[in-house]
């Protein structure tokens, strides 16, 4: 069977299957016996705990005392969504399990494990990826690599054996170097309670030919999750890495504040693909950067969904010539969902170039804002950037905004913007519907169709899960 | 099945702002053509959503029955499922949808069946060539970028793959040039072949019933019809126009 037919059948079976909502919101309750929890609040203590619970080296504790200084003095942002919602004093900053991590999938406790295999995540790796890292609450449960990309000479492991192992001098002179603490209020926070993530490292020239993937579950209640993920691509190396999140159902504040940075060198390409899918009750303050070196290529390609409010930009730093970042993205505001996404590009070498097309939906009074902001500075001559957002509202209580910002220091650069904001067509939905399409149907269809620059970029299950997750958002009230 | 397939009885409908048909009546046995013809804003556009059951249009008067069952409070799905159909007189445009998907999900709607991938291929496949369409353009998005024969086309590609029982071709011939009418006319021949299916086709030209059988023809102007009769009324407006009917 070639791709294209198996895709076909997944996709008629994800269309006949119809939803299973409890995929995501099944939650597992938590005893003191399967697992540690912190308790609420932040401070020094609670910072001190953290770092000797994680056996972390000297620097590391100096650093997150550093960070939690600075979180102490940095305001909140008061330019995007309202985080009122949001006391720290309520919030666990760290829940493990009891189990310490495994590389065999079967050592992983029951109930974790029946976790991960209702999101598929085993049965992914068997078919289709070189590498998997599942995160459970606050650490690594399950880390593996497969072993012909490990012969390469490819690194791929959790945060904690990296800072600990033989890498630890390259995680120390990239860790938050390119998300300084000082950033903002949460890069403080999360540079002191930062807890799990994957560390890759691609030697020069080694070309991975699957991704890896790293899933991250938050399923304690009233928690953070605060993962790191550090990425280097060597020399003319290539990667595709794929991050999936999600967190089930609760009535209280969650916090996602993890951090990606992602180090492009010379000639190398990353692809970093994600499909966030939070609980409703989940503020997401995330924060992804990348630097690209010299001929080097970032792509990101991400589906924001879920949460009650994010503020997501993954920035992309060309700082090399002749350099190049692409940005794809969907976000889809439902009901009582603030959401405020987009993507910054940094122009820096020469002749570098960036492109960012984004999608927003938005729903039931959702509010979706594209926020993004290109930079060519005076030294980057000869660069091309190309924004283009589209914005589609399902009905007329929704809101949806755009927020371009664009600051061209030179003369010599080509910076083409197109913004389309539209309403789903009446005539279209009748049109499929005369197909014999039944509505609801015909409206997801219509909203996966405009979804489709980020879908079609997606692995094939990852395309279908984005497809399916449009889908419940569609029928959700 | 009932003797006659589409029975339209005194439909009155309209949008908010006022009436459009005024007590329509019209009856299309199984395997029959019928052609609907009249002026600009006459209002055939109207009767054939409205027979379609889109909601823009709200009925005031009368019923519409297919097949012996009362449709008229129906969604357009459910009519389409129980075998009717409409060529649009102006395609929606779909980005992100490709024109194959499209067909292979309406077909799948419509019989509630997976598809067999390989056979739904070579059916497509021999529907686009008998239609003179590239192959590329069933991996294109519905309708995007199509050129008005291209549209055209295109619904009636779908009239071929979804095999209604009954089909409303609304304008199908206006605005292509003569070879396209008459690839057009092909497909529609081959549907009443194929099917035996039922047609009404609405035209305010005559050119695509040239190469047609036609066992009715009707006029409306300004929402009512105002003549029916056989063959020999299409000639009538060929020479006078609608003029004798107002
Ligand atoms: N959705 C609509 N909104 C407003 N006016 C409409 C709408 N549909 C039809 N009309 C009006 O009703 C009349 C009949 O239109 P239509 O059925 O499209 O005519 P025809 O197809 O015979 O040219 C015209 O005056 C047209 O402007
Ligand atoms: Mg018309």
């Amino acid at each position: 069977m070639n791709q294209e037919e198996t895709k076909q059948i997944n996709q008629d079976r994800i269309l006949s299957e119809g939803i299973e909502r409890e995929l995501y919101d099944f939650r597992d309750e938590e005893t003191d016996a399967q697992f540690y929890r912190m308790k609420e609040g932040l401070t020094e203590e609670i910072v001190r705990e953290i770092s000797e619970m994680k056996h972390d080296p000297e620097w590391m504790l100096e650093f997150r005392l550093k960070s939690l200084a600075l979180y102490d003095q940095i305001k909140m942002p008061d330019w995007g969504p309202s985080i009122d919602g949001l006391n720290m004093d309520n919030i666990a900053a760290y829940v493990r399990s009891r189990s310490d991590m495994k590389g065999s999938w079967d050592e992983v406790p029951e109930d974790i494990k029946n976790a991960f295999e209702k999101l598929g995540i085993p049965q992914a790796e068997r078919e289709s990826l070189a590498g998997v890292g599942a995160q459970y609450d606050s650490e690594l449960v399950y880390h593996s690599v497969r072993e012909d990309v490990a012969k390469q000479g490819v690194v791929y492991t959790d945060m904690e054996s990296a800072l600990t192992g033989e890498y630890e001098q390259m995680v120390k002179d990239h860790f938050m170097k390119l998300v300084p603490p000082t950033d903002h209020k949460f890069a403080a926070l999360h540079g002191a309670v930062w807890s799990g993530g994957s560390f890759v490292y691609v030697p020069k020239g080694v070309k991975v030919e699957i991704p890896l993937q790293s899933y991250f579950r938050l399923n304690a209640k009233g928690a953070g999750q605060f993962e790191h993920t550090l990425i280097i691509v060597d020399e003319g190396a290539d990667l595709h890495f794929i991050e999936g999140c999600s967190a089930p159902k609760y009535n209280i504040a969650n916090l996602h504040a993890g951090c990606v940075e992602l180090y492009v060198r010379k000639n190398a390409r990353l692809r970093y693909s994600t499909i966030e899918n939070w609980s409703r009750n989940m503020y997401n303050l995330n924060t992804k950067r990348a630097i690209v070196e010299e001929g080097g290529v970032i792509e990101w390609v991400s589906g924001s969904f879920g949460s009650h409010e994010s503020y997501l930009y993954p920035t992309s730093v060309l700082k090399g010539e002749g350099s190049h970042a692409e940005f794809t993205g969907v976000t889809f505001a439902g009901a009582g969902q603030n959401l405020d996404t987009g993507a910054k590009m940094i122009h820096i070498g020469k002749n570098t170039s960036s492109f960012i097309d984004t999608k927003s939906i938005s729903k039931g009074g959702g509010i979706s804002t594209y926020r993004s902001s290109v930079e060519i500075r005076k030294s980057a001559e000869g660069s091309k950037a190309s924004v283009n957002c589209g914005s589609l509202m399902l009905d007329s209580i929704s809101r949806s905004d755009t927020i371009p910002a664009v600051d061209v220091r030179t003369d010599k650069a080509d910076v083409g913007h197109e913004a389309k904001i539209g309403r789903i067509s009446d005539d279209a939905v009748f049109y499929l519907m005369s197909r014999g399409i039944p509505e609801s149907e015909a409206r997801a269809m219509i909203v996966s169709g405009f979804a489709s620059p980020v879908s079609k970029e997606l692995p094939l299950e990852y395309a279908a899960e984005m497809n399916n997750l449009i889908k419940m958002e569609m029928e959700g009230g | 099945m009932a003797e006659k397939l589409v029975e339209i009885e005194n439909i009155s409908a309209g949008i908010e702002e006022g009436q459009i048909l005024d007590g329509v009546s019209l009856q299309i046995g199984p395997g029959q053509t019928h052609v609907l013809m009249g002026p600009n804003g006459a209002g055939k556009s109207t009767l054939g959503n409205v027979l379609m059951g889109n909601p823009v249009y709200r009925v005031s008067g009368g019923r519409i029955l297919f097949d012996g069952q009362d449709i008229t409070e129906l969604g357009a799905d459910k009519r389409a499922q129980l075998g009717m159909f409409m060529s649009f007189q102006n395609p929606l445009e779909v980005p992100g949808l490709s024109l194959e998907e499209f067909i292979r999900n309406a077909i799948r709607q419509k019989t509630g069946k997976p598809i067999k991938i390989f056979q739904f291929k070579k059916q497509l496949a021999e529907a686009m060539e008998l239609l003179g369409m590239d192959e590329s353009y069933a991996g294109r998005d519905l309708n995007v970028g199509f050129s008005g024969g291209e549209k055209k086309k295109a619904e009636i590609l779908q009239l071929l793959m979804l095999r209604p029982k009954f089909a409303i071709l609304d304008e199908t011939d206006s605005g292509l040039d003569v070879d396209a009418v008459r690839t057009v006319s092909k497909g529609i021949e081959e549907y009443q072949k194929r099917e035996e299916g039922s047609l009404l086709i609405i035209t305010h030209s005559t050119r695509i019933l040239e190469s047609l059988h036609v066992d009715h023809a009707h006029i409306i102007v300004k929402g009512r019809l105002v003549a029916s009769g056989g063959e020999e009324l299409v000639a009538k407006v060929n020479e006078e126009g609608f003029e004798a009917f107002s």
